[in-house]
């Protein structure tokens, strides 16, 4: 477990000391967003209509930002070849590189979230149940997105493909995190729809790493 | 302690690298891979290392195969490459202490001080000159030891003074009952070595 809190706390502190995961996905989050309103109008109904997937589509489009970098740095420095020969289960090292992408670049956008949905005109009770949805949902953002970055860690130029392998993976995540804040705006259950994405994200937990760290054997061969 | 290699063969892109290298090594001894460039000096050393697979052939630690058992040869040996595996933004202190706990092991300021490195310890490893990150990187084999090093051109970019004091140490972790494999195109003048040309390995076949 050492190995595991090291990898994470390290990943954390480049992040911290770099800064450039926080403020490049946040900020393309927040104009991403209030590009919608400018492009579709002031008309208060229609955004508030909108809002559930403009957030989620924005948040799946700022997490893409970072996912080329989750194993390249690494991959470039020679780093990545030293953490392969740890004591710790490859399989594992990818968690730990996955929870630190999540803490720093898909965590801060949660935070912010409530701000913009008030901006989009969000009703009350779905500012809660977009908040919670994407607690349990987005998990399943970087850690899909880490089999899209373990294929793609060799090429130049990756990040395109990337994209193109891993967005239609987030379909389903899109679809039930909208629906849990339709479902709660209409004074619907909210329950199955946040069931559903807490199965997704258990998955994608057992599942990702796996496929990750297959990718990553074949990048350094 | 004991390293075999075995009938080792290496294709990458279609291309015969080496083909059916073997040795054995034991406490105390050197091995010294030489070899032309592109003569496959740092596949082979990943092949031992596990990174790269061989066409053919296998590794024995201890004389047990480790693609049978890979936890026995997990952790025994560090391996320094021609990147240095250092992060930027860190410094040289944060870079080995990371190391240091991600293969549990403790030994960070011996390893400064071994290295010289205690007066640019905490500059960020991004503005350290070549030679003083290759000093960094191999002051992990100090701050993380084991009793296998694995050395790809490992006094590359250091001047005389350091390629005498990495000897020193070279010699001193031999000494104490630990091996290494080692290419570089430099001569050390290390007795107690053993010679793999790759260039006369490849004239046999």
């Amino acid at each position: 477990m050492g190995s595991f809190f090291s990898l994470l706390k390290r990943d954390i502190q480049l992040a911290v000391r770099q800064g450039s995961a926080f403020t490049m996905t946040l900020s393309f989050f927040v104009i991403a967003v209030t590009l919608f309103p400018l492009g579709v109008g002031p008309e208060l109904s229609i955004l508030a209509r909108i809002s559930p997937g403009v957030l989620w589509v924005g948040a799946l489009l700022a997490c893409l930002l970072t996912l080329d970098r989750m194993f390249q740095a690494d991959f470039e420095d020679g780093s990545l070849d030293q953490l392969m020969l740890g004591s710790m289960p490859l399989e594992i090292m990818v968690l730990a590189k996955i929870s630190a992408h999540w803490l720093t670049s898909v965590f801060p956008l949660i935070l912010i979230t409530p701000i913009l949905a008030l901006s989009l005109n969000m009703p009350g009770e779905g500012i809660g149940a977009m908040i919670l949805a994407l607690l349990l949902g987005s998990p399943v953002l970087s850690l899909i997105g880490a089999i899209g970055a373990a294929l793609t860690v060799g090429m130049r130029r990756g990040g395109v493909l990337l994209s193109l392998l891993v967005l239609p993976l987030y379909i389903p995540v899109l679809i039930f995190g909208v629906a849990a804040v339709e479902a709660a705006i209409a004074v619907l259950p909210v329950g199955p729809h946040l069931l559903l994405l807490s199965g997704l994200s258990l998955g994608a937990l057992v599942l990702c790493p796996l496929a990750a760290a297959a990718g990553l054997r074949l990048a350094v061969d | 302690m004991s390293l075999n290699a075995r009938h080792l063969s290496c294709i990458r892109q279609d291309r015969l690298i080496f083909k059916n290298i073997s040795f054995s090594l034991n406490s105390g001894e050197v091995l010294w891979i030489k070899g032309k460039n592109g003569a496959g000096k740092s596949s082979l050393l990943r092949i031992i290392a596990g990174l790269l697979k061989p066409i053919q052939g296998e590794i024995l630690w201890q004389g047990e195969n480790v693609k049978d058992d890979p936890d026995i040869f997990q952790n025994q040996f560090r391996y320094i490459a021609h990147q240095d595996a250092l992060k930027p933004a860190l410094t040289g202190t944060e870079n080995l202490r990371f190391w240091s706990q991600y293969f549990g092991t403790d030994n960070v300021p011996a390893a400064l001080k071994e290295f010289e490195l205690e007066r640019i310890a905490d500059v960020p490893t991004g503005i350290m000159s070549a030679g003083q990150k290759k000093r960094t990187n191999l002051a992990r084999l100090i701050a993380c030891p084991a009793p296998l090093w694995i050395l790809d051109e490992p006094v590359s970019s250091l001047d005389t003074h350091y390629i005498a004091l990495f000897r020193n140490q070279l010699v001193r972790h031999v000494k104490n009952g630990g091996m290494a494999v080692l290419a570089t195109h430099q001569d050390l003048e290390l007795d107690f070595i053993q010679m793999l040309d790759l260039d006369a390995e490849r004239g046999k076949s």
